[in-house]
């Protein structure tokens, strides 16, 4: 059975997803405040390292990494509502691309994984 | 096995080894992230040899043209010479040729260069007065067509060199170059994908370039060129635009004076008429050059009009601090 990240395409899906993944991000008006302002060519690198994370690929991120990278945006009000609409736009994001179900299933697991870290719970 | 020359030092790659494990190994600090060729943190530059396409495959065509690679997916099969990001330049001497103004707060200079002085249109440069201070400025002239180099400057009031190219610099007068740098530019390859490019006050003299570069390179998609204003005054080099498109049936100019009489044909905000003209930029490639804030604007407005992050150049003129 290959990784998750192989099944979806690895690399080349990231690179499909992210353009898709960020306007659906930009477009929700639940959480586009989050990202004004910020420098998009910066931002897409990191939309990027996230998919790939998400995707069940290689990435780097630690728990500390995830809390210290969201910090400011909890001063900013964010909180799980946040986090489940960037969710549901990952979601809506495989869906177009023609992923099934069962493996949206997978990436959202391990999207999921990360949110006690991003909403600075755990020790 | 071949070898990687970096900073004067020069490492054998071993087999199945990137050129990022290479130089770590020997103790340089290179930043990277994700290991996969994904998050871009580890690029560098090919000074010498070829990288192989893997390693460019998630870059931009124009960091591709220069050289960039990704270090954690670079295998190399030949030896190599690279470089962190923005490789230094050499400094070019030149001589100003002509100073000629193009409305009542830009001129046009031009400058000769004594040695070779390898650039895309749509780049930038810095000039060097005499005296070291240095300023930079977008190239308006064209490899291939402009025998010359051209420069687009705005007075800024009190600004040191701006102020001496308008007052006092005459023909004849020497400076230095560095550079070119930036990666707004034209990249052939693909004759037929349609380009947005926008700009408002100085921000036409890359536009200016990039436009006359896809001409001569033989564009055959159509081109929208933008050009913004807050007065009619401060636009500029219209009637030499309006000269292109008719020769071009691909190409088509838009002049836009955001504070105009609202009867002025020319009247209306260039992100409205840009986005009433082409709605929708899937499959664009697009330009953005000038103001900081407008810049950061139509990156986002070009986005969620359907263009790829990928085919978004951009360009923001980011004004030096003042010298007391």
């Amino acid at each position: 059975m290959s990784s998750v990240y192989e099944q979806l395409g690895g690399q080349a899906a990231v690179e499909a997803a992210v353009d898709i993944f960020y306007r659906h991000v930009l477009n929700d008006d639940r959480i586009n405040r989050f990202f004004e302002g910020v420098d998009m060519d910066r931002q897409a690198a990191k939309q990027k390292a996230f998919l790939t994370m998400a995707f069940g690929g290689p990435h780097n991120y630690t728990g500390k990494s995830m809390r210290e990278g969201h910090a400011h945006l909890l001063k900013l009000g964010m909180n799980d509502s946040h986090f489940d609409a960037v969710a549901e736009d990952l979601a809506k994001t495989l869906t177009e691309l023609g992923v099934g179900q069962p493996l949206v299933d997978q990436v959202l697991a391990i999207a999921g994984s990360t949110r006690e870290d991003v909403m600075g719970r755990s020790a | 096995m071949p070898v990687i020359r970096f900073e004067g030092d020069s490492f054998v790659c071993n087999d199945g080894e990137s050129v990022l494990e290479c130089l770590r190994r020997n103790g340089r600090e290179i930043p990277f992230s994700c290991l996969s060729g994904v998050c871009g943190t580890c690029i560098l530059r090919a000074i010498e040899g070829i990288p192989p396409s893997t390693s460019q495959a998630s870059l931009k065509d124009t960091l591709r043209a220069q050289g960039y690679f990704l270090s954690c997916s670079c295998r190399p099969t030949s030896d190599m010479e690279v470089a962190l990001g923005d490789g230094v330049g050499a400094r070019v001497p030149a001589v100003l040729t002509a100073i000629e103004p193009l409305n009542p707060t830009v001129v046009r200079v031009r400058a000769r260069a004594e040695k070779p002085f390898d650039y895309r249109a749509g780049q930038f440069a810095s000039l060097l007065r005499h005296d070291g201070l240095a300023r930079t400025y977008s190239l308006a002239s064209v490899p291939g067509i402009d025998p010359e180099l051209e420069f687009h400057v705005a007075r800024v009031p009190g600004g040191a060199m701006s102020e001496w190219l308008h007052r006092d610099a005459v023909p004849g007068m020497r400076i230095e170059l560095l550079g070119p740098r930036g990666d707004c530019f034209y990249v052939p390859g693909n004759p037929d994908q349609p380009l947005f490019l926008l700009g408002t006050g100085t921000g036409l003299a890359p536009l200016y370039g990039i436009l006359r570069d896809a001409i001569h390179q033989g564009h055959r998609g159509p081109i929208h060129l933008f050009q913004g204003g807050l007065t009619r005054d401060g636009l500029y080099l219209v009637d030499e635009l309006r000269e292109i498109a008719p020769a071009h049936a691909n190409v088509a100019y838009h002049p836009c004076v955001r504070d105009a009489d609202p009867a002025d044909p020319l009247h209306g905000a260039i992100d409205e008429v840009a986005q009433r003209i082409v709605p929708n930029l899937k499959g664009w490639r697009v330009y953005l050059c000038g103001h900081p804030d407008m810049v950061t604007m139509m990156r986002k407005k070009t986005f969620l009009a359907g263009a790829s992050m990928k085919e978004i150049f951009a360009d923001a003129f980011i004004p030096s601090p003042k010298v007391s």
